[in-house]
């Protein structure tokens, strides 16, 4: 079986911070991570290799520091990583950004594809569907389980808002993992060594069989008209008083709301 | 792509069991108000089995001019690719200018599988939206965390298609005299490629709870602690007659269900009132509960995040006041 997981580098917002007096933020210092969802549909990856032998493909696209990733995804154990690369890719929105992987994914063999359910600083669950489309496979999205049964049909659990799903689908198909599906293995020593001395693929726009103009900037169907902050609320009234104090001044607000 | 040919604003109305889901509602209210600016007509889309048409005249009630209704035993349970291709029919016979899905588990399952098809442009979670003097629709969502808002344009593109979270918009009041139009539409499908199989579909009563409904909410992060901690907090939400929430910290953690969690990843919320036990006030949570009517912060740091927007803010020790807060409202009730 092969396997190709898309994996994203994001800022760690759980790390950002804003500045109390301007209400802007606070990006200095903050670190780049795997994307929690990616990780997730890469361990689930791993372990269908450490089950059924599967050969595990990372593909990102981003900057040349989106590397970064693709050595960790080496340190835990994948066969093969692939970085997008190219100012022709600059500027996309969701569905440049599916044209830009699905492209690359068309290149490649592959019986399943994971990604992530979300970014964590788009959050916009789209990416992946985007992928399934071009590529005309079905999707399963919020995946919380997958088993496989070792010839072409995988069972998974989906979360839905008020319980969850079991679904059948053969492959090829493309999901969407949840970051809560697994718990992501740590890199081992052995793998950080090696993971120096494996070669990560970069490919430009010239690697990949997509006509420019659904690329980058270009095109994105979506554009970015104004970026604002939304400045700082003013604060209400703040007490340091001690804890029987403190108990007053809740209650005596909780029935100003008639709550209690 | 004539752009002039799409017009009218069109709203998939999720239902679920023949029951229609409140962010459709929602959205309807905020695309009457769209179709009023642009002095076009509100199209809801409703898909399903049997027996959905008594819902027709609430879609109507609640803002809509025209109900297209597609029933169909392949439109019974929602799967991506009967959904996608029903509205991908609907759409390339009505062409509309922007359609509006709800931010639900379907509607972000479903609302990029549609873009893709339809090759146009998707804003996913917008907080606001409105007609912009060019008759374009001006998408605001939250970025990078949610203090920084960008307001999205799909130019070229049409429709126009963004996702709103549940709770986000605010639905018209039910006027049961509006007058409207239910037109019967069938779906030719493509059935090569139905190919996910839903085998179980399973209710789970602690996923039943929807703290965006809530209108007292009893919130807690780290400062709160740990199991201990939370058992108190959920003590003091059942002496409020409140629901339990969360921070993304808590969740993570496992001493909360998903479901509870408040913010960017989680639920928006807007109570009356908003306790937040032990919660800094990282820009992904306030993004999720900053438009509730009332909040009060009780957090150990002074300078924390949360204190710049609560309306009273308390500095102390949650550990300690949580349980003495119980004890207060417990010897009152017995008073």
């Amino acid at each position: 079986m092969k396997i190709v997981v898309c994996i994203k580098q994001v800022p760690d917002t759980t790390e950002v911070k804003l500045d109390p007096v301007t209400g802007t933020l606070i990006r200095d210092g903050v670190p780049s991570i795997m994307n929690p969802d990616d990780k997730s549909g890469l361990e689930l990856a791993l372990e269908l290799k450490d089950k059924f032998n599967a050969e595990v493909t990372v593909l990102t696209m981003g900057p040349m520091q989106a590397e970064a990733i693709l050595r960790e995804a080496f340190a835990m154990g994948v066969d093969r990583a692939i970085l997008l690369t190219d100012r022709r890719f600059a500027g996309a929105d969701t569905l440049a950004t599916s044209n830009a992987l699905a492209g690359a994914i068309k290149t490649l063999e592959y019986d399943l594809v994971i990604a992530g359910r979300q970014a964590i600083d788009g959050d916009t669950a789209q990416v992946g569907p985007q992928i399934a489309e071009h590529l005309d496979i079905p999707q399963v999205s919020y995946l919380q389980n997958l088993e496989y049964d070792g010839n072409k049909t995988f069972t998974i659990k989906k979360q839905t808002e008020d319980g969850y799903q079991i679904v059948e689908v053969d492959s090829p198909c493309l999901v969407t993992v949840l970051s809560t599906a697994n718990n992501p293995r740590y890199m081992t020593v052995k793998g950080i060594m090696e993971a120096y001395d494996k070669e990560v693929e970069i490919w430009s726009a010239d690697k990949i069989d997509v006509d420019e103009a659904k690329l980058g900037l270009k095109g994105s169907p979506t554009k970015v008209k104004k970026a604002f902050t939304k400045g700082v609320k003013s604060a209400g009234e703040v007490y340091e008083v001690d804890t029987e104090e403190a108990i007053g001044i809740i209650i005596s607000k909780l029935t100003e709301k008639f709550i209690i | 792509m004539n752009k002039a040919e799409y017009k009218n604003v069109f709203v998939f109305a999720e239902q679920r069991e023949g029951k229609i889901q409140a962010v459709a509602i929602e959205l309807l209210g905020k695309a009457r108000s769209l179709a009023d600016s642009l002095e076009e007509e509100v199209y809801a889309i409703l898909l399903g089995g049997k027996d959905i048409e008594q819902n027709a005249q609430t879609l109507i009630a609640y803002g809509a001019d025209k109900v297209i209704l597609a029933m169909d035993k392949e439109l019974e349970n929602y799967t991506t690719e009967s959904y996608a291709q029903a509205i991908t029919q609907i759409v390339n016979q009505y062409k509309p200018s922007i359609i509006l899905l709800g931010a639900t588990t379907i509607g972000r399952d479903l609302g990029p599988r549609l873009s893709a098809r339809l090759t146009t442009g998707l804003t996913a979670d917008c907080t606001k939206l409105e007609i912009s003097e060019e008759k374009e629709l001006l998408m605001t969502r939250p970025a990078f965390g949610g203090n920084l808002m960008a307001t999205i344009i799909c130019s070229e593109h049409r429709p126009q298609m963004s996702t709103v979270r549940p709770g986000v918009m605010k639905a018209m009041i039910k006027d049961t005299s509006r007058k409207g139009e239910i037109i019967s539409f069938e779906i030719k499908f493509n059935k090569d490629k139905f190919r996910v199989r839903i085998k179980e579909t399973i209710k789970e009563k602690s996923n039943m709870i929807d703290i965006s409904d809530a209108k007292v909410l009893v919130s807690g992060g780290r400062g709160v602690g740990t199991e201990k901690g939370f058992n108190f907090l959920k003590e003091l939400a059942t002496e409020l007659n409140a629901e339990v929430a969360a921070s993304r910290a808590m969740v993570d953690a496992g001493l909360v269900e998903h479901k509870r969690q408040v913010g960017q990843t989680g639920q928006t919320v807007r109570p009356d009132l908003y306790l937040a036990f032990g919660i800094s006030g990282a820009i992904q949570h306030v993004a999720g509960m900053e438009e509730s009517e009332f909040i009060v912060a009780i957090n150990k740091d002074r300078y924390a995040p949360i204190m710049q927007i609560a309306d009273l803010g308390i500095v102390g020790d949650c550990k300690k006041i949580i349980p003495a807060l119980i004890d207060r409202l417990k010897s009152r009730t017995k008073e």
